[in-house]
């Protein structure tokens, strides 16, 4: 049940009983046992979930705007139409994830709030622009790619909501990241020209995609305590060597050069060893210094604004109808 | 923030005709045609179902789960309730 307004069960006041609870808390999450929202929880599982999760949901709706900007320009209407669909799923998704952050007893205008007030973070990815058409490519083969090896863990997080809402999530990112495969595909194909494009958004989105995993897990914060508590089931370290072993026969298949001097396969290992991503770049977007963070808070203010008359003629007809039947 | 807080609904999706209708998430709505409506984008994107419920959320009663155990071990001793508690032997086919 995703009722927030079941949730109030752990208000009981802090005693003896505690560490009994905690002990069992910890027993029923070693066991695989899903926590579901009325179930007694550390204050700490708490936080941390909803500041996940709410990262998580921003972050699906600030991710539409990169693609929005396409949306006028795909090459054809098939295009058109299968982005539309891809950005329309990006809404689904921020939606399926407030709902889980709201069932650890959290308001949705709590959460737009923190967004609004640049108080919540949202990946750092998405404060890279969007070109070329060829962007559309990079970002459903790298950026949801990378989505989904962070993602896929998360259907068995010990969070059922969460879990819950990432099963249906993934299942929906799998077509993004092959709609995307399948443009970088068809350009890649193409002329010389569109090749070259393919070439440069695989350059300009690569780095940034590596980053999307975090930090490494020597100076991740919430890293150890996440994987005891199974929100988090492999390291950010470990996500990123799958991404890299995955993708770059991708990009041999499509003919594409991956922008990494350092990059070769490692037979003894069966891995891919590859460079460092510039972590100044990522902890300077992450502090608001990307080349679109301003552009993408702006619009998103924006649109919560332009969107105000909307809200309040829906609660005007909604209470007129009920005084109506009353 | 000034807005208030629009009610929260549970929604609820047959899949096919012939299943039950089954939980399938929640959705805010100012009232109940807005949240079939709501329920249809979010939920229903891909041929998911051919028909919606929305229950208002605080409509809905739950059990304490500190009363699991009271409630459902009862139930856990009394394997007689199931038909492969009892053998039947080869010879009498199917029963």
């Amino acid at each position: 049940m995703y009722s927030q307004a079941l949730d109030q069960r752990d208000e009981s006041p802090r005693g003896v009983d505690d560490a009994a609870r905690l002990a069992r808390f910890d027993e029923r999450v070693a066991a695989e046992d899903k926590i579901e929202p009325n179930d007694w929880m550390p204050a700490a599982y708490r936080k941390t979930l909803i500041r996940q999760i709410s990262q998580h949901a921003h972050s699906e709706i600030i991710g539409m705007q990169p693609e929005g900007n396409w949306l006028t320009r795909a090459p054809s209407l098939r295009r058109k139409a299968v982005l539309l669909a891809k950005v329309q799923d990006e809404a689904g998704h921020g939606l399926y994830l407030y709902a889980a952050a709201e069932t650890l007893g959290i308001t949705r205008e709590e959460l737009v709030d923190q967004l609004l007030t640049g108080k919540a973070k949202y990946s750092s990815i998405f404060n890279y622009p969007t070109l070329t058409w060829a962007d559309m490519g990079a970002i459903g083969w790298l950026v949801d790619g990378a989505a989904i090896m962070n993602q896929v863990p998360i259907c068995r997080c010990s969070y059922g909501p969460y879990a819950r809402a990432m099963v249906r999530i993934c299942k929906e990112e799998s077509f993004h990241q092959r709609q995307g495969f399948e443009i970088m595909l068809t350009l890649s194909r193409g002329t010389d020209e569109q090749k070259a494009m393919a070439q440069d958004a695989l350059d300009r989105w690569w780095w940034p995609s590596l980053m999307m995993f975090g930090p490494h897990d020597a100076s991740s914060v919430h890293g150890e305590q996440s994987m005891t508590w199974k929100i988090k089931r492999f390291s950010n370290d470990e996500l990123r060597q799958k991404f890299v072993d995955a993708t770059v026969p991708q990009a041999d298949f499509l003919g594409l050069r991956v922008p990494d001097d350092e990059l070769r396969y490692d037979a003894g290992s069966g891995h891919y060893v590859f460079g460092e991503p510039d972590w100044d770049e990522f902890a300077a977007v992450l502090r608001g210094e990307g080349p679109c963070n301003e552009q993408r808070m702006a619009h998103r203010r924006r649109a919560h604004d332009d969107g105000a008359w909307v809200r309040e003629a829906a609660e005007a007809h909604a209470a007129k109808h009920k005084a109506a039947v009353a | 923030m000034t807005e208030k807080n629009w009610p929260l609904w549970e929604v609820f999706i047959r899949a096919r005709n012939g299943l039950h209708h089954a939980h399938v998430g929640s959705v805010h709505a100012v009232d109940a045609e807005m949240a079939i409506e709501n329920a249809r984008d979010v939920y229903t994107r891909r041929g998911e179902g051919v028909s919606i419920w929305v229950v208002p959320s605080a409509q809905i009663v739950a059990n304490d789960p500190g009363d699991k155990e009271s409630l459902f071990d009862p139930a856990l001793d009394k394997i007689y309730r199931h038909p492969t508690f009892y053998e039947i032997p080869d010879g009498v086919g199917n029963i």
